[in-house]
């Protein structure tokens, strides 16, 4: 490691890891990823450029998709091939530390934490659930207004008309979010632990379903199969409605350590 | 399989969503404002416009909001 080089952190395992089991596992920059171990706890981190990764270049480079894109699924990869291994508790994105010292010095501060934190996700995987309404089939069993426009005027009418529309919108909106909460409920009872997360714009994916409801949970490994056939019985037994499975994800939204 | 564009695209924002907005956060001696809220949002917004820009919408456009 030169001046020039930073130490970039993917996620924190047990000390059970080490480079044996980390060889042929590249990083974020295409480095070999290496165990930092201290207190019981191995930290598992790459050596990166500070010309790319250092704080100025980091931030122009997170505007960048495809750099962002690249970047996010290296840090995943790595993570996830930790993950085959044994538990692991992973960084968030761009996460870095000057030198391996100071990496240590981390795990001996947190020793309690991550080891807390690595005992709660052992065994256990992050499953994403999201929702999508289909607000026309939402919308059949709302009962229709009496039609007002007999004998209204032709303003009044509309406003009649526009006031039914809005409040048969508001009955869709009101059922979707009815679903969305029971949902969550259904499939919290499964889990050890799930966050409602905010639903993702349908610009970003393209989808020009409605998203009603982004979940994700974290899941016992011997009730993933439980937990999978909630989701199907959810999705059959509400007309409408559709849920789309993800997983398993390393634990990413069941690192805080109060999480 | 290989997954569609589609579902490529979801993938990438459940993913960025997790690594954005997941994990533990430690303040490293290279600290990004990343651990705000705001950042992933500026980053997401990024992603918005970039995809919009590269992926014109395969099923046409929305049907007007009447």
């Amino acid at each position: 490691m030169t001046a020039d080089d930073g130490v970039w952190l993917y996620s924190i395992t047990t000390d059970s890891i080490g480079d044996a089991q980390l060889a042929g596992v590249t990083g974020v920059a295409g480095e070999p990823v290496r165990a930092v171990a201290s207190a019981g706890l191995v930290a598992v981190v790459g050596t990166v450029s500070l010309s790319e990764f250092g704080q100025e270049p980091l931030q122009r480079n997170l505007e960048d998709l495809d750099w962002l894109a690249a970047t996010a699924r290296a840090h995943d990869a790595v993570v996830a091939a930790v993950l085959r291994h044994g538990p692991t508790v992973p960084l968030r994105l761009a996460t870095l530390y000057l030198d391996d010292d100071r990496v240590r010095l981390l795990l001996d501060e947190r020793q309690e934490e991550f080891g807390a934190t690595l005992r709660r996700v052992t065994g256990r995987s992050e499953w994403g659930v999201k929702a999508y309404g289909d607000a026309k089939a939402l919308a059949q069993n709302v009962k229709e207004e009496p039609s007002a426009t007999g004998t209204a005027g032709k303003g009044t009418a509309y406003l009649l008309r526009r006031r039914a529309e809005l409040s048969a919108q508001q009955d869709v909106e009101r059922r979707a979010a009815g679903h969305a909460d029971e949902i969550h409920s259904a499939l919290r009872g499964h889990a050890v632990d799930g966050v409602r997360r905010q639903v993702t714009d349908p610009v970003l994916t393209g989808k020009r379903a409605w998203m009603i409801f982004n979940g994700t949970y974290l899941v016992d490994n011997s009730r993933v199969d439980d937990f999978a056939a909630l989701v199907s019985a959810l999705d059959t037994e509400r007309p409408g409605i559709t849920l789309d499975l993800t997983g398993p994800w390393p634990p990413y939204s069941f690192a805080g350590i109060d999480g | 399989m290989v997954p569609g564009d589609d579902t490529r695209r979801i993938a990438l924002v459940d993913l960025l969503d997790r690594v954005l907005g997941g994990g533990v956060v430690i303040t490293g001696e290279i600290t990004l404002s990343l651990a705000d809220v705001d950042m992933v949002r500026i980053s997401l917004r990024t992603l918005i416009a970039s995809v919009s820009a590269l992926v014109p919408d395969p099923v046409g456009p929305e049907p007007a909001d009447d």
